[in-house]
């Protein structure tokens, strides 16, 4: 660790811009971790928008606002930004901030890399989102309108959207693996001397299979995105049956990808759940080896249960019985990680602060998400699941009570180390009892009209459905307008408010917590020992 | 509890007695009724799908009309109360915690971080055991027969039926039979736009409804022309995808006579939403009946081929054609929807030349178009799926109005000789 000093030696002279140019130039894992979790915002709210057009068309049955054109592209380009660039970044941003934080390192080991793995983002936001733009002025037609799963030949067919989206997800995947390598690198070379791998922060265990899962599957989807790419230009026919190829090969290898995918976005929250559990209960982490575990085997599963997303495509038996299968088997480390959070509570001192708040709210949504996948890996009952509603709403609960909720516990929580304020409890409280309510206003009609025989993305529906999507589109507006109300808190604590000590939360325990608030502009310039 | 028979009939769900589907009418809402206070509270723990799976339905699968969906429904019943069970009894331990082991009632936190003793080693791997029970016992051995059930397409089946999936409407052939035909949305487009009131099966409403003999198992093949499509009867309790250029199979054996609604359920484009799928199930000689009279029309439908057509007779027969098959892209006024979807009013192609000197057809001419469509394009070749009169009356119909004039006009008996 001796590097670690040298630098640090250097840093004392170091030239500091000030303005944009800090900016565009920081090395620093607090700066890039910031823009990172600001980067997500931004586009939570962007992608937001677009599913509030998409909920307020489908508010009533007849075409009201949109063409279905245009629904199709918000649809797609809604779960892409939500996805890529709000979830996947503030994940990101987490690890920039706390990983160095919690393991005793002064920075990332690979800091202009970090500053480029940041960088490509905004331009592949752009180049997502600009085919919008460029139909307005009459080039094109819009952005890309096949869903977020690109299925050929859909999407050989479809019109340069789909060209755009192919290169904003190559950038996107380059950004992420430059994020993989770089925590991969700093988690295995920089932890404070006596850290070892098993006193690993379980957040930093969490990103760290988070980080294998990204290297081992976005190659993948670039491949795929890239056959697709030489299919609409260059005359290969790697989807199309006629020249020998296979639609359905592309769905095995977009979801080769797409499923540990969503793990990608979920470990990360899976390692920061317990930490904030433990210090609302003021009780160490239970069964903090058996979590570790659980992470390790669910990123095995993650990459061999693809095919049960497309259980109707027509598989063989022994296919259909060995996905199902297969996949149900991930409920069992996903139980353990819930009797761990749970055992975590148990005769504990709890208190109910906004982040501990939106941690129990997490696990109870999450765990509708987790049972009702349960009943959707099997292939017979799935055969009306799929391609409906009800999938519709399974994986909000998994993606926005489980990624997006998980996400906002993590800002809750450490907001006040990174600003060295407190947020406002009550704004923190509303927002939570607002989203946790909202959300399930939205989410819970949708499994009815799931199972009544609704599908998914269309833009205009039978009279029987009526009733339940203008629930669901009340309770969508709702959702959407509460996040105003985080937006604000966080701008506030950001700005000011009550000074905290270096160890916010009586209960919290680790090594980030042994630092001031806010934490200097570079910490654990000495590294700590841990015992 | 015993276990799926050979015959695909119900689980004999006896322990379940209480969930019982019909019985209970207390619970009975009006359909679609907005659910009360107390339906939101059973939904926010997931009771809402297992006790609200009662008779009018929904809130849960539509009433099954064949084996299959009616086994899915029972086993998704007993998924939904197994999974409720769950729910509750987890979060119920997690909530008691909340309650007494907080703070402000004085708790002390303990500090024990895993099982030590014997007793809390058992306690930790009885979860895990009851576990790996429902998923692989309780939840996978039903699942395995209901997969194998499925996917049995072939014994016992009485007859075929191709579907064909297409941008945006379905193809149906009866092979034994040689009946072919297409079945596209019925539904007005201003009930879509909201200039007139919705009638009772909006989007739910095809021109050709295909006709199915009820209590015979009908083996379904299954292929699209374009892109995947998803034939889906929620009622049936199948769904499977139409891929281009493969060949995908299912199965269903309805139980009564009715009509039966879905829709395609893989995202196909712009009008996804507005293609249907209406199965009309009937006994079987009125399915033997209909079989005649639908010989009869094909029959009729090939000699006109055969004899020459004036222009007029071609213009409003091509104006049905068009509104059914090419308004839906290029719009009923032939302006289209560019770039994705060209206009035809003053298209170079729709008024180039119409054949080659030698009566040839010419190379990415309009009538090419019309019967080869554009590869990567949306526009298909409608050679496979319309007859040569229609074929004939659309090409002449379309350089005939729309804003056209180009005056020629072509014979179905030249479209023949093309084929």
């Amino acid at each position: 660790m001796s590097t670690a000093t040298a630098t640090h030696a250097h840093d004392a002279h170091h030239y500091h811009p000030y303005g944009i140019l800090r900016w565009l130039t920081t090395t620093n894992h607090k700066d890039i971790g910031t823009m990172y979790l600001t980067f997500a915002l931004i586009m939570f709210f962007v992608g937001g928008l677009m599913i509030l057009v998409v909920r307020a068309e489908l508010f009533q049955p007849g075409l009201q606002m949109v063409h279905p054109e245009f629904f199709n592209q918000l649809i797609g380009v809604h779960a892409l930004v939500m996805i890529f660039a709000a979830l996947m970044p503030a994940a990101t941003g987490f690890a920039n901030w706390q990983i160095p934080l919690m393991i005793g390192a002064p920075d990332m080991a690979l800091p202009r890399l970090n500053n480029w793995s940041f960088w490509l983002l905004p331009p592949a936001a752009i180049l997502l989102t600009l085919p919008f733009v460029l139909a307005l002025f009459g080039i094109g037609d819009g952005a890309i309108a096949t869903g977020w799963t690109f299925y050929a030949p859909l999407s050989v067919q479809s019109g340069l959207g789909v060209d755009f989206a192919i290169f904003a997800v190559h950038i996107l995947g380059i950004s992420s693996i430059m994020g993989s390598i770089n925590i991969i690198v700093t988690i295995f070379n920089m932890r404070a001397p006596g850290m070892t791998m098993m006193k690993l922060p379980l957040f930093a265990w969490g990103w760290l299979i988070t980080a294998f899962l990204l290297i081992a599957t976005i190659p993948v989807l670039a491949g795929a995105v890239t056959m697709l790419l030489t299919d609409r230009h260059f005359g290969t026919h790697f989807f199309n049956a006629a020249g020998g190829g296979d639609p359905i090969l592309f769905q095995h290898l977009f979801w080769f990808f797409g499923h540990p995918e969503v793990y990608i976005l979920l470990l990360p929250v899976w390692g920061l759940i317990p930490h904030v559990v433990s210090t609302f209960a003021r009780k160490p982490i239970y069964g903090y080896e058996a979590q570790v575990y659980a992470f390790c085997a669910i990123g095995i599963l993650s990459v061999i249960v693809w095919a049960h997303h497309f259980f109707t495509a027509g598989l063989p038996v022994p296919a259909l019985l060995y996905f199902m299968y297969s996949t149900m088997a991930i409920s069992l480390p996903l139980a353990v990680l819930f009797f761990c959070w749970i055992a975590t509570m148990w005769r504990g001192a709890m208190t109910f602060e906004t982040p501990m708040l939106f941690a129990l709210g997490f696990i109870v949504l999450f765990g509708i998400a987790g049972l009702t996948g349960l009943v959707l890996a099997d292939v017979a009952a799935d055969a009306q699941y799929h391609h409906s509603y009800f999938v519709v709403a399974h994986f909000h609960y998994a993606l926005f009570a489980g990624g997006i909720m998980g996400v906002m516990t993590g800002v809750y929580y450490w907001l006040p180390k990174w600003t060295g304020h407190m947020y406002d409890e009550k704004l923190g409280k509303l927002h939570f009892w607002l989203t946790a309510i909202s959300f399930n206003i939205t989410f819970i009609p949708q499994f009815f009209v799931g199972l009544a025989g609704m599908p998914r993305r269309i833009p205009d529906y039978a009279l029987q459905f009526s009733e339940f999507n203008a629930i669901s589109t009340v309770g969508a507006f709702v959702l959407g307008f509460s996040q105003l109300i985080f937006a604000w808190n966080v701008w506030k604590t950001v700005r000011g408010g009550r000074k905290v000590a270096g160890k916010v939360w009586e209960g919290a325990r680790g090594l980030e917590w042994e630092l001031p608030s806010p934490p200097p502009y570079h910490s654990w310039e000495t590294q700590p020992v841990v015992k | 509890m015993r276990l799926r028979n050979n015959s695909g009939s119900a689980l004999a769900l006896d322990d379940w007695k209480i969930f019982d589907l019909e019985e209970d009418a207390t619970l009975k809402g009006a359909p679609n009724s907005v659910p009360g206070i107390g339906g939101w509270l059973a939904g926010l723990t997931l009771l809402a799908p297992a006790l609200e799976a009662r008779a009018d339905y929904s809130w849960n699968f539509p009433p099954p009309a064949t084996p299959l969906a009616r086994d899915t429904l029972h086993m998704h019943n007993q998924f939904m109360i197994v999974i409720t069970v769950l729910f509750v009894v987890v979060f119920a331990i997690m909530i008691y915690s909340m309650i007494k082991h907080r703070k402000s009632v004085g708790a002390q936190p303990a500090d024990f971080t895993g099982p030590k003793s014997r007793l809390q080693w058992f306690w930790v791997l009885v979860p895990f055991a009851l576990l790996l029970y429902i998923d692989f016992i309780l939840m996978g051995i039903p699942a395995f027969h209901a997969v194998l059930d499925m996917e049995d397409t072939k014994t016992k089946a009485d007859m075929v039926l191709k579907v064909t999936g297409m941008q945006w409407k379905w193809q149906y052939e009866y092979p034994d039979s040689g009946i072919k035909f297409i079945s596209t949305l019925a539904t007005p487009r201003d009930q879509i736009a909201n200039q007139e009131e919705k009638g009772e099966h909006y989007l739910l409403e095809v021109d050709n409804e295909v006709v199915l003999p009820a209590g015979k198992k009908v083996r379904v093949l299954l292929t699209a022309t374009d892109v995947i499509h998803t034939w889906w009867v929620p009622q049936f309790g199948v769904k499977r995808d139409a891929i281009p250029g493969f060949l995908r199979e299912t199965w269903v054996k309805i139980e009564q006579p009715g009509v039966y609604r879905g829709q395609c359920a893989e995202l196909c484009g712009k009008d996804h939403g507005f293609m249907p799928v209406v199965v009309r199930a009937v006994p079987e000689p009125e399915y033997v009946a209909w079989v005649d009279k639908k010989k009869v029309e094909l029959a009729a439908a090939a000699a006109g081929a055969d004899k020459t057509w004036t222009k007029d007779e071609l213009i409003a027969k091509g104006k049905e054609v068009y509104e059914k098959q090419c308004a839906v892209c290029h719009q009923a006024n032939g302006q289209g929807l560019p770039p994705a979807f060209p206009g035809l009013t003053g298209s170079k192609i729709v008024n180039g030349p119409l054949l080659s000197p030698e009566g040839r057809l010419i190379p990415d001419s309009h009538l090419d178009r019309v019967m080869n469509g554009k590869a990567g394009t949306a526009m298909q070749a409608f050679k496979n799926t319309l007859g040569d009169v229609e074929l004939a009356a659309v090409v002449t119909y379309e350089r005939n109005a729309l804003g056209n004039a180009k005056g020629d006009m072509i014979q179905p008996a030249q479209i023949k000789s093309l084929r």
